[in-house]
Formats: C-alpha cells, sequence, structure tokens
C-alpha cells in the first residue's frame, strides 16, 4: 500500500501535496509516501488539521505506485491533478516543473 | 443593448463590497470552508483540479467590444492568457486566485458584468438565440424578456434556495438555435392570429444523468404574463420540487413524478391568483426595455452584393467561409458571422487574450459593437454588411478564427472534462481533438454535411451530449476511460435524445468508431440532402449497430 496526501491551497487554489518536512509542496515528486495504515492514517489526521487551520481545502488521500523513484498516482484523475491538462503543455506543473504527462 | 441603470450599478457593486469581505475573512481564517463555499458559488467561484475556476456571465451571450476586452484583459492579466467559452453562453477562467476574485468583480462590474448566478440552486444565467434581433427567420428579439427574466430573478428571495439549478431559455425564431426544450423552461416566442406577442411555454426538459424532453404546458402565454406565470411555475416547484435528493431535484423530475397534465393544472391553480398582480407586465415597461435592444440602425449596403460576389469567386476558401459560417440577415446588405472556437485540432471555446480583443475590435470597426456568445461555444458578430466580410474574414484568418466549420462535424462541443473539471470521469477536450483532426479536410466535412458532434466527459452532460446528432459520454470503467456514443439527438424545435448504440470504446478507438459511423451514414443516405439526422430517424440504428461491433451485437 503507497498513499499520499494531496489537497488545493486555500489562498491560489493550486494542487499540493503533503512533503516529509510537513510543508505543502507545489510538486508530487517529494511528497510523503504512507506504505503501512498507521501511517495512511496519520496523513488523515494531518490533512484535517491543515483543512482546520485553514492552509488547504479538498483534502484526500490517494493511492499511488512508485516507478523507478517516481511517485505515479494510479487514478487519471489525480495524474492530471500532478501534471497538468494533457491538452495544454505549457500549464500546469508539467510546465513547471518538466514532469512527465500524465497520460 | 441593455444598459446598467443606477440601481443595477449599486446591486452589483454592494455584491463585490460584501464577497471581498467574504474572501478577506476566509484568507484570515475568520470563516470556515464550511460557510464559505456556498458564498464563492454564489459569485462563480468553483474549486476545480489544478485551482480554482471563475465563471463569468454573459446574459444571453450578448456583449459589447469594451466587454470582450475587459474579458482579455481579466484573461492576460489574473489568468494564464485564455478563457473558455461555455455552452450557457459565459465563459470561464480556469487559474484565477481566490485572492484575485474580488479584484476581478471589480474590473466586471465597471463594464457592467458580474458572475453572479452562475452556480447555485438558482435562476442561471438565461439564454437565448444566439442570432436573436438579427436573425432573418426571427418574430422578436427574444432578449428583452431574457433581460427581464434577469432582473426579476437576480437575487430574488423566494429563488435563491430553490431544490436545485434552474435554467431558462427563450427563443424568437421558429428554428430552435436555443435548445429550449432541454431546459427547465423553454420560451418560444412568437405571434398569435391578432398579431400579438406571446409564449409558447415548455417545462421540464433537461439532460444530465435523467434526459428529458420538456413538456408544452401553455400554446399562447401574452407577454405581459411571462413573470406572473414563471412565478407560478417556480412556486410549484419550490413547493414540491425534492430535496431529499440531489439527483431527483430537478422540475423535470417533479413534472415527470407528478404528470404533464396535473403539474399543468397545479401552475394554472397558482397563475389564477397572480395573474393580476403587481407581476403583470406593463406595456411601458416591457417598451422601455425592448428599447434597449432596438436593432442597430443599419444602412444600405447594396455595393456588398456585387463585391462579395467577385471576391468570392476570386478566393474559395473565402468563399467557402461565407456559405458556412455567414447566415442571412433580416437586412438583405448584411449577414450574421460566426466565429468559429473550433480550429482544426484545437480546444472547443477556448480563446485567448489577443483573439478576444480581435473581435472586440472587429465587432467595434464592422459589427456595431455588438458581439454574441453561442451555446455551441462559437462568438457571433450579429449584423455584418456583406461589404465588410471579405475584411473581417481576413482579420479573423490571420488569428486562426476563421475556420469555416459552422455547424459541421468539426464544430465539436465539449466540455472542459477530466483535464480541468473536478466533477469529470474521463477528458473530452482530447477526444475532440483526434475527431477534429481525422476530418480536417473542409472538402470532406462539407460532403458530410450538417453534423453536431456533443462531448460530455461525465454524466452531467454539460456537453449537451444527449442531443447530439453523436453523442459521446465519457466514463470511468475499471479506472480506465471509455466512451459511450449515442445517435441521434438533436437539440433543435424537433428535439430527441440520443440512443446508446452499444458498448463504449476505449480512447484510442473512438475517432475509428465516430469514422465508421460517418461511413455508414453516407452509405445509407438517400443524397446529399439528406443529413445525418434525417438519415438516421429513417433507417434506425441496425446499420450502425451493425457496422460498429458486427453481428455479435445481436446477442448484446
Amino acid at each position: 500500500m503507497m498513499k499520499v496526501l494531496t489537497a488545493n491551497r486555500l489562498g491560489d487554489g493550486i494542487a499540493v501535496w503533503l512533503g516529509a518536512n510537513g510543508q505543502w509542496l507545489d510538486n508530487l515528486d517529494s511528497a510523503l509516501i504512507a506504505r503501512h495504515q498507521e501511517a495512511a492514517d496519520a496523513l488523515d489526521v494531518a490533512g484535517q488539521s491543515a483543512f482546520n487551520k485553514n492552509l488547504v481545502v479538498d483534502i484526500a488521500v490517494i493511492d499511488v505506485e512508485e516507478h523507478d523513484g517516481v511517485i505515479y498516482p494510479l487514478r487519471l484523475r489525480e495524474r492530471i491533478r500532478a501534471t497538468g491538462p494533457t491538452i495544454r503543455l505549457d500549464l500546469g506543473k508539467q510546465a513547471e516543473f518538466k514532469r512527465a504527462t500524465a497520460a | 443593448m441593455y444598459r446598467y441603470d443606477e440601481f443595477d450599478h449599486d446591486f452589483v457593486r454592494q455584491r463585490v463590497a460584501q464577497y471581498r469581505d467574504q474572501v478577506d475573512r476566509r484568507l484570515s481564517g475568520e470563516i470556515a470552508e464550511d460557510a464559505f463555499k456556498p458564498l464563492r458559488l454564489m459569485n462563480g467561484v468553483y474549486l476545480q483540479l489544478h485551482a480554482y475556476m471563475l465563471r463569468v456571465a454573459v446574459p444571453y451571450g450578448t456583449m459589447n467590444g469594451k466587454q470582450m476586452r475587459r474579458l482579455a484583459r481579466i484573461a492576460r492579466d489574473y489568468d494564464k492568457g485564455y478563457g473558455h467559452f461555455t455552452t450557457r453562453q459565459n465563459i470561464q477562467y480556469n487559474w484565477p486566485k481566490l485572492s484575485d476574485t474580488p479584484a476581478i468583480l471589480e474590473e466586471l462590474a465597471e463594464v457592467e458584468m458580474h458572475a453572479i448566478q452562475t452556480s447555485g440552486n438558482c435562476i442561471r444565467n438565461v439564454t437565448a438565440d444566439h442570432f436573436a434581433g438579427a436573425a432573418a427567420d426571427e418574430v422578436a428579439d427574444p432578449r428583452p424578456y431574457a433581460e427581464i427574466l434577469r432582473q426579476w430573478s437576480s437575487n430574488h428571495p423566494e429563488y435563491s434556495f430553490l431544490p436545485r439549478k434552474f435554467k431558462i431559455a427563450v427563443t424568437g425564431a421558429e428554428r430552435d438555435r436555443a435548445a429550449i426544450q432541454v431546459h427547465d423552461i423553454g420560451l418560444h416566442l412568437k405571434r398569435n392570429d391578432a398579431g400579438e406577442l406571446g409564449f409558447v411555454v415548455y417545462v421540464g426538459g433537461g439532460q444530465g444523468r435523467t434526459p428529458i424532453i420538456a413538456k408544452k404546458i401553455k400554446d399562447f402565454l401574452p407577454e405581459a404574463d411571462l413573470l406572473s406565470y414563471t412565478t407560478a411555475i417556480m412556486r410549484v416547484y419550490n413547493l414540491h420540487g425534492r430535496r431529499d435528493n440531489k439527483y431527483k431535484a430537478r422540475i423535470k423530475i417533479l413534472v415527470h413524478e407528478t404528470g404533464e397534465a396535473e403539474f399543468s393544472r397545479q401552475v394554472e391553480a397558482e397563475w389564477e391568483k397572480l395573474k393580476e398582480s403587481e407581476l403583470k407586465l406593463p406595456a411601458d415597461d416591457l417598451a422601455s426595455i425592448a428599447r434597449y435592444f432596438a436593432p442597430p440602425k443599419l444602412q444600405d449596403r447594396a455595393d456588398g452584393w456585387a463585391s462579395l460576389a467577385a471576391s468570392k469567386k476570386a478566393d474559395a476558401a473565402f468563399a467557402s467561409w461565407v456559405q458556412q459560417n455567414v447566415t442571412p440577415h433580416h437586412h438583405p446588405d448584411y449577414g450574421v458571422v460566426t466565429i468559429s472556437l473550433k480550429p482544426i485540432g484545437g480546444i472547443p471555446g477556448d480563446a485567448s487574450d489577443v483573439q478576444m480583443e480581435l473581435v472586440a475590435e472587429l465587432a467595434e470597426k464592422f459589427g456595431h459593437d455588438e458581439i454574441r456568445v453561442t451555446h455551441e461555444q462559437n462568438l457571433v458578430l450579429p449584423h455584418v454588411a456583406l461589404a465588410d466580410l471579405e475584411t473581417v474574414y481576413r482579420a479573423l484568418l490571420d488569428a486562426e478564427l476563421a475556420t469555416a466549420n459552422a455547424g459541421l462535424i468539426t464544430d465539436i462541443i465539449a466540455c472542459p472534462g477530466l483535464d480541468y473539471c473536478a466533477l469529470a470521469n474521463a477528458r473530452s477536450i482530447p477526444v475532440a481533438q483526434e475527431i477534429s483532426e481525422r476530418f480536417a479536410s473542409p472538402e470532406r466535412q462539407k460532403e458530410i454535411g450538417d453534423l453536431k458532434i456533443k462531448i460530455s466527459g461525465c454524466i452531467n452532460a454539460c456537453g449537451h451530449h444527449h442531443v447530439g446528432h453523436i453523442g459521446i459520454l465519457g466514463v470511468e470503467k475499471k479506472g480506465a476511460e471509455l466512451y459511450q456514443i449515442t445517435l441521434g439527438g438533436s437539440g433543435d424545435e424537433q428535439t430527441s435524445i440520443g440512443q446508446i448504440i452499444g458498448r463504449g470504446f476505449e480512447p484510442d478507438k473512438v475517432t475509428d468508431a465516430i469514422e465508421t459511423i460517418v461511413d455508414t451514414y453516407m452509405g445509407l443516405r438517400l443524397n446529399a440532402e439528406e443529413t445525418f439526422l434525417e438519415s438516421y430517424r429513417r433507417t434506425g440504428p441496425a446499420a450502425y449497430k451493425l457496422a460498429l461491433y458486427g453481428e455479435t451485437s445481436k446477442a448484446a
């Protein structure tokens, strides 16, 4: 099992992921991966706490895999959130961080 | 077009000030998300996959050059240089910061625009025939009535907490370009034998997960009774519409479950109480609103006939654009220009800031300062002299806005789909792009003739797939995208809901399937004049099923 915590930042709505240092990151690549249930539960708690502190909205713990050290969300929806619109490669994370495209 | 009076200006300014305060309090943590979300939605601010989204109302799809320039500036200054025109004749920005949205709404208010009632369980932006006030086949301009409905429904306390959202469309022509029969209320403006104006009233239509064609509940409603009768419908709905189940809360379900006759009886009973109330529209008020929409004073420009004929002869591409994208105006020296936002392989409905500014300039110079947004995600210059068509065309051509495909197979409606939308299950835009590329040849498109493809990325049907001649619905199946195809839908005066033709197609098989359907039609049609829809209605689905699935489909 592998999960990461994602949300959208309150002020600008940009998709973010929780990093190992407790910071919300603009980029999925360095997100903190929960590898067992207790860790996943902790992500839930961290998400709720950040929501209550008005840092982020729309929190979700999502399923991922690791491919050669790169985090890969299982659902297409989450891959698109992590990269950007598949029809505008000049926009979103894929443009900012030069990640691979979603689809 | 309509100009704000002092009351309108005050109302919008107050709303922006309220909203600015709400955003400030949200960002400072004073209000929680649960309390804030309905407030931002009341001002058109959604949260999508990548960022917030702001939907700006373009009432009945009409605006002027100044407003379009402002939309362009907002795209440039607050977004990523483009906007997306929608199937409710609105525009959406995909990347605004929440913290910038009050400033954007202030910019909009300066040009008499806002984002009120573009979301939530209220009466949404009233839509109208995009050729209103210009089309040769029009009985009367439907926009004054749309404007009356807008004013009456804006912030109306009785309609601020409806069971569900509520959509009204108005047309003034026999040929229905506003899809009124798939609206909660559809109004068809016509004249009776005595020459008086009134409405055929349809109610209970809609798409979404339960597509239903509206029922005609009134053959002729005198124009003065527009508000009293609409109020009667709204009251029956507000009282009996279901609030326990979101999916059964639209008026179409109420009409369906109550039965047309009983529903109509309830409306009539309610109307009896309201008919002679203050809701009756005085003739003076009707006339003063109608004055805002008085047609521009069009000078005779008969010189255009000869010059147009010569230009068409000299340039086949121009001739083909005129044939496809220019429709008859009520003044014979003028035409109604459809500006396609469907370049081959492009994103349906998207326009850049530069393109928006060009359209504004052309409207100001050659189009009596009027622009329309169509529910088919194109733009329209409703009053262009035939003599100016070539100049307009050349300017559009340079900005990739002159694709000669209005009403053809590449003029595809597509919702934002999973590339942007938080509700979507599958992508729509790439499907539209691939189909557009496949049928790119202008000759082939023309040979195929009128064919409307409409694509939605989820069952909410923002892409109107139920009324596509060919409809495509994206679903998520076992974690992957799958596309269901429906055939035979139509959103015009002979509205029909498309029927699912068989099992769905994987993303890389959809375009082939569409091509198979088109080829089958080409083989079946009686002659080049028989459109896809006419042919499909004549033959039914059997040949299409066979072509798509082979003999095995009989077992399915």
